[in-house]
């Protein structure tokens, strides 16, 4: 089993420019058990590995990688994945990963390699000083003897989309994993993998954010602050373009409607001390105002602080709000009465639902009761972008692992 | 309201101070808001979001203004779609979106109106023998009907016999001009083309032929991006002084203008300063607020003209930016702003993650 050279001379393709940036060329393997000692080991020296080297601390998205692969971390995550099946990983997957993300190659290598699988990561051509810093680290871990195993399971690489490279590991592949937009899952499609292949596809998704306004009142100064910095982080650290970013903020009226004020200007001033704001930011964001404001009704005026927070009130929960989008600080704003008023309206699009001041049990048992398509990630407001073992729906290590059924 | 406009139309372009000007076109341009407000569906519910009262009368600065990128999107006008006899489309590099704007005639007959007034001021109301550094083709197919090509027939007007200096392949025909140049050679000349075509493929192609024509008199104006002039390391200075050097002793008029503005153009003085018109007006814009930068200060471009009525294009906000130097007081003695432009703003790098395989 395994890519051999020889089976890649197929006549007329274009195989040129693979460039390994960590691992090797993947010949031979053997899957194994999902949390494999030997795994979660690698993980742990890795993430020492990266923590001890103080270049970590210019990159805060590199760190979170080395926290998701501590030892506390996977020990947790092994013990809650422990069942009465016996499972081992599929095979070889075959990761997509985004260019606009730089550190998500390294969580999709980890999950594939939890689950037991061999990994041929590709990383799009962009230039990241992270990913440069995580295959360094990497390639370090994997050079020690008790990781040969992990190594030959390994290839972290690089080629030109216009190659037929994808064609090529798509035809060996086990599992397949699309990271990125419907455009990009329309492409790939197209290119087969075998019968036997699994496929892992990201979508392109529509997020929200519920808030209590009386338990936002009542927050100090020190914990409002805290949950406006948390809002930051989940939005405008990502311009809010990532799926998971909010695009409306539902509000549970308090009497005053001083709750959402206290927050917006404690959102406002973390916004003006951190976030980069050049004019395209502010011409692009202005354009898709006005857009919005042509193509959807339902929108009414322009709260403006200044052009750093565009806010605007949505009269009402409409079927295709899903659409209505902002990007740089464009939020839309609901005030929430009851979720049957979401009933027909929540769409297999919408993937997370951070929340303030509710329980997140209830949320999703109004997603079971309301027998929802969509909403397959609730999680505290700041949280928004961690990403976990359970994505879009997906339990990743279950999917990418195979239950031996021994009765 | 057209009347209103026609009184613009009458009056020297460059004639007017801050004080004799600003009432008049402020009045006008709320004119215009209102009128828009009226008659276009998608102007209405954009200015609705934007507050906007058509009660109320609003100072120059405080008008909406209509961010360009929505020409993209929608087809925008305010007359009945039968009225509409042309739609112009920007030159959009393939694979973008092109700008669509809705013109009827009363426009394009205000259009060609001011742009004639304009360059007269430049180079006298006589017709002159004129050279179109471009080939004919591009004006010759009316599907195609691009700013490129509604330039060029705009700009030809002004000439009395018009000579293409570029064949369909853009291939100078070099003994073709040199003919023209010597049947008139007692006369003035005005030239006319696209920055990056008349680099490209006129003024590199005579230095690599050293053809000198030693025009005597004569004005050169030409319009759009320098952005693959900036990249090839073509200044200004290097522009004007390179067709001097191939054409004689005439005047490089750099001029921009939005093919969402037709007509009313801000062209380049001999002192390298570009004029606003009694015609438009600009404000530049900070972009943390969008508040009005102060003189000398680099802002967002907003542009007004008091010329488009088949679409609520009067005041828009472009994607560039820009410097205003001066008001009233260049030493070309034309009154109005004068400014300079500083090139497109810059992507940014956007965060998320959708495209994936982009790249």
């Amino acid at each position: 089993m395994g890519i051999r050279n020889e089976e890649l001379r197929i006549k007329n393709v274009k195989t040129d420019g693979l460039n390994f940036l960590a691992g090797e060329e993947i010949k031979n393997f053997s899957p194994l058990t999902p949390y494999s000692d030997n795994v979660c080991n690698f993980l742990n020296d890795f993430s020492a590995e990266l923590l001890k080297d103080s270049r970590y601390r210019n990159f805060p998205d590199a760190a979170t990688v080395a926290f998701f692969a501590r030892a506390g971390n996977i020990k947790r995550l092994k013990k809650n994945f422990a069942g009465k099946n016996f499972r081992i990983g599929r095979g070889l997957a075959f990761h997509i990963t985004p260019s606009n993300i730089p550190v998500q190659f390294m969580f999709s290598y980890f999950f594939g390699l939890l689950a037991g699988n061999a990994n041929i990561v590709r990383v799009a051509s962009k230039n990241f000083p992270q990913v440069d810093f995580l295959c360094e680290v990497l390639n370090k871990i994997l050079a020690k003897d008790e990781y040969k195993k992990i190594r030959e399971m390994t290839s972290i690489v690089r080629y030109d989309r216009e190659s037929d490279w994808t064609k090529i590991f798509s035809s060996k592949c086990h599992v397949r994993l699309i990271w990125g937009g419907d455009s990009t899952i329309e492409n790939i499609r197209k290119i087969p993998i075998p019968p036997r292949a699994v496929e892992l596809v990201f979508a392109d998704r529509y997020s929200l954010a519920i808030l209590d306004e009386n338990s936002v009142e009542n927050l100090n100064e020190t914990e409002l602050n805290r949950l406006a910095q948390n809002f930051y982080n989940d939005t405008y650290l990502v311009d809010q373009n990532a799926c998971s970013s909010p695009q409306l903020i539902l509000w549970k009226s308090s009497e005053s409607f001083h709750g959402r004020e206290k927050f917006w200007s404690a959102v406002e001033k973390i916004v003006h001390e951190k976030y980069d704001f050049p004019p395209i930011k502010a011409t692009t964001k202005y354009t898709n105002f006005c857009q919005n404001a042509i193509d959807f009704p339902q929108t009414e005026k322009l709260f403006k602080h200044d052009n750093f927070l565009y806010r605007v009130n949505v009269s009402e929960p409409f079927e295709g709000i899903e659409n209505l989008r902002g990007k740089f600080g464009l939020f839309y704003e609901n005030n929430f009465s009851s979720w049957q008023d979401w009933r027909e309206i929540v769409s297999e699009k919408f993937q997370t639902l951070t929340y303030f001041g509710f329980s997140p049990k209830d949320l999703a048992e109004e997603v079971i009761k309301n027998n929802w398509l969509g909403i397959d990630r609730i999680v505290p407001i700041g949280r928004a972008l961690d990403i976990g073992i359970f994505w879009d729906g997906y339990d990743l290590i279950g999917q990418m692992s195979r239950v031996i059924d021994a009765q | 309201m057209l009347e209103n406009q026609q009184e613009f139309l009458k009056t020297s372009p460059y004639s007017l101070t801050h004080e004799e000007k600003r009432k008049k076109f402020t009045e006008y341009m709320n004119e215009l808001t209102k009128y828009h407000y009226e008659n276009s569906a998608e102007y209405k519910k954009m200015l609705e979001g934007l507050n906007y009262s058509p009660q109320k009368n609003y100072e120059l600065e405080e008008l909406p203004f209509l961010p360009v990128g929505l020409f993209k999107e929608y087809e925008l006008h305010s007359v009945p779609k039968e009225k509409i006899v042309k739609t112009m489309k920007s030159s959009g590099t393939s694979g973008q979106k092109q700008s669509k704007v809705l013109l009827d005639s009363a426009t394009t007959r205000s259009q060609s109106r001011c742009l004639s007034y304009i360059i007269a001021d430049f180079i006298g109301s006589k017709r002159l023998p004129m050279i179109i550094l471009d080939t004919e083709i591009v004006k010759k197919d009316p599907r195609l009907f691009s700013a490129r090509g509604a330039g060029i027939i705009g700009f030809s007007m002004f000439g009395r016999d018009v000579f293409f200096a570029l064949d369909n392949d853009l291939k100078l025909k070099a003994d073709e001009l040199k003919n023209f140049i010597e049947t008139h050679k007692e006369n003035k000349f005005v030239l006319f083309g696209y920055t990056y075509i008349v680099w490209q493929f006129f003024a590199q192609e005579m230095k690599r032929l050293e053809i000198n024509l030693n025009i005597s008199d004569g004005d050169l104006f030409h319009i759009g991006g320098w952005k693959k002039l900036k990249d090839a390391a073509v200044s200004a200075e290097i522009f004007r002084d390179s067709l001097k050097n191939v054409c004689g002793n005439i005047k490089v008029h750099d001029y921009y203008g939005m093919a969402e503005q037709l007509g009313s153009v801000f062209v380049e003085c001999e002192h390298g300063h570009k004029h606003c018109s009694i015609f438009s007006e600009i404000i530049t814009r900070r972009e943390k607020d969008f508040s009005p930068c102060d003189f000398g200060e680099v802002g967002i471009i907003e542009l007004m003209s008091v010329l488009p009525s088949s679409y609520p294009g009067h005041i828009i906000l472009t994607e560039d930016e820009g410097r205003i130097l001066g008001e009233d007081d260049c030493p070309c003695g034309r009154k109005g702003k004068y400014f300079e432009i500083l090139g497109r703003v810059k992507q940014a790098e956007i965060r998320g993650c959708s495209d994936t395989y982009g790249n």
